[in-house]
């Protein structure tokens, strides 16, 4: 195995969200992504700059997976979700609410988490 | 514009062979193809190659010269990666040379060894064809991703789980008489809705299973095929790729696959032809859902309509528009790096009357193959004609 480097700007991302200060990357004509990004896919400016993430958002789409790849053996079941946050959409594991009861519009706000199988870092959605 | 023919095709049994190594099985392919071909091996002036997963299945990189070694060939070997779409890239790039007269005789096809690693290996290494940042850490899996994409189907569009199983039932039946395929078992309704859930509301007969196998094809300019007296009367006759964004959370919406629509509109562009001319088509049903999302990006259907094909018969080979005649990935199987080839060649059998499933389409004379990469973040999308 290859031992895993730090990932930069996404681990410096993570880390914006544990110090409540979550942000995104905006371009000067509003299109929003999430780090690391140089230049805007849809336009191409590279006039990005960090600006706060709204504070919730709603899931758009989700799914209960239960059969996981080795790194999320004993997290399944779990959902995972794509969260729109007007800006950008984010995908992460959503906590705090029984599985079923998981829908489209769903509002959830957005933490840094432990995967329960590696104790690695992951982006976690609780209701609001 | 000359379009390339199809000189031979090669296809091993799909299924689970964890002892036999990803050269050995393109071996068997390959030198079905050259065989079938009657080109002289010494006329091939390259091997474009697909794979996906070698460093993580066999730990094995520089795929291209082993795999032209394994069938006898010193020429230029390139391996093309593009994640499920990688041998429907090297069909693309094959046409292109074939047509600007870089060369005359070019074997495209692919390879993929899965099952040797094992379900939750193989689930591993499928999904770094995700955004590994942004969605394998998240948990991702590709029946993750569709599922995702199924809901919003749903959502936009209306439909239901007992659509997605009446696709799967039509791939089985389908694959019945494909020796080919991995799975030759007839499925009920019941069975799939009754099946465990891999990925709500995904089940596991909405899922293809985890293959072995290899596909190989010779392809040759039309003036190679003429001058040598081939018997090739299938020609590709248009070719288009598209892309999109990595990871889905960065696209307008989950429902749609705006890449594979680019490379219908470039492949019927290309060759002349319109949706309404296809008369079967192979697509990439990797899920079930993926059937319905590319049989409307191919304009075959509108948008939210293709959700019912397969309920209503249409897509079955006793309907007006046979899809997935092989028994598509969900019962042939999808050896992934090999998968855009083996769709290539159920066409050209289809077409040329050979495929046990030929009589669907009596006089069929225009097919196409639909060969999408991860969350369709890569397609390309051949037409293929009856030349003569």
């Amino acid at each position: 195995m290859i031992d895993a480097a730090p990932d930069g700007a996404y681990d410096a991302w993570l880390d914006s969200i544990e110090d409540d200060a979550p942000y995104y990357l905006e371009c000067e004509n509003g299109h929003g992504w999430l780090p690391p990004r140089r230049i805007c896919p849809e336009c191409r400016s590279r006039d990005l700059t960090e600006e706060p993430l709204p504070d919730s958002g709603e899931v758009t789409t989700h799914t209960t997976i239960t059969v996981p790849t080795p790194q999320f053996e004993d997290d399944a079941p779990y959902v995972t979700a794509v969260v729109d946050f007007g800006p950008v959409s984010i995908t992460g594991i959503v906590r705090g609410i029984d599985p079923e009861d998981v829908a489209i519009g769903t509002v959830v706000g957005l933490e840094v988490g432990e995967r329960v199988t590696t104790g690695d870092r992951a982006v976690v959605f609780r209701p609001r | 514009m000359s379009n390339p023919r199809v000189a031979g095709a090669g296809v091993t049994k799909f299924g689970k062979h964890p002892e036999r190594t990803g050269r050995d099985l393109f071996a068997e392919a390959g030198l079905e193809a050259l065989d079938q071909s009657g080109v002289d091996p010494d006329d091939v002036d390259a091997l474009f190659y697909g794979n996906f997963m070698g460093e993580l299945a066999e730990h094995q990189g520089h795929q291209g010269p082993l795999m032209a070694e394994a069938i006898g060939l010193d020429v230029p070997a390139t391996r093309f990666e593009a994640a499920c779409a990688s041998a429907g890239a090297t069909v693309r790039a094959a046409v292109k040379d074939l047509r600007n007269g870089e060369a005359d005789v070019i074997v495209v096809g692919g390879a993929e060894r899965m099952t040797n690693i094992g379900t939750a290996a193989a689930t591993d290494a499928l999904a770094i064809a995700a955004d590994d940042l942004y969605e394998v850490r998240a948990g991702m899996t590709f029946p993750g991703a569709y599922a995702l994409m199924a809901r919003s189907y749903f959502e936009a569009y209306g439909g239901s789980r007992e659509d997605l199983a009446h696709i799967a039932v039509k791939n089985h039946e389908h694959a019945l008489v494909n020796d080919h395929a991995q799975i030759q078992k007839e499925i009920t309704v019941e069975d799939a809705l009754e099946a465990p859930t891999i990925a709500s509301p995904l089940g596991l007969y909405d899922s293809c299973p985890i293959t072995d196998g290899a596909a190989a094809a010779v392809l040759t300019s039309e003036a190679y095929a003429e001058d040598h007296g081939l018997d090739a009367p299938v020609a590709v006759s248009g070719t288009g790729q598209g892309g999109d964004n990595l990871a889905l959370q960065d696209r307008d919406h989950f429902a749609q696959t705006p890449a594979a629509d680019k490379a219908a509109r470039e492949a019927y562009a290309d060759a002349g032809v319109s949706a309404a001319d296809v008369d079967v088509a192979e697509v990439h049903d990797c899920f079930t859902i993926a059937e319905v999302l590319a049989i409307e990006s191919l304009g075959l259907y509108e948008r939210g309509e293709g959700i019912t094909a397969a309920t209503d018969g249409e897509t079955s080979r006793h309907g007006d528009l046979p899809v997935n005649l092989s028994g598509g990935l969900k019962a042939k199987g999808h050896p992934v790096g090999a998968t855009g080839v083996a769709q290539l060649a159920t066409i050209a059998w289809v077409l040329d009357g050979s495929h046990p499933r030929a009589d669907a389409v009596e006089d069929g004379r225009v097919g196409v193959c639909h060969n999408a990469g991860g969350t369709v973040a890569s397609t390309t999308v051949h037409v293929l004609e009856v030349a003569e």
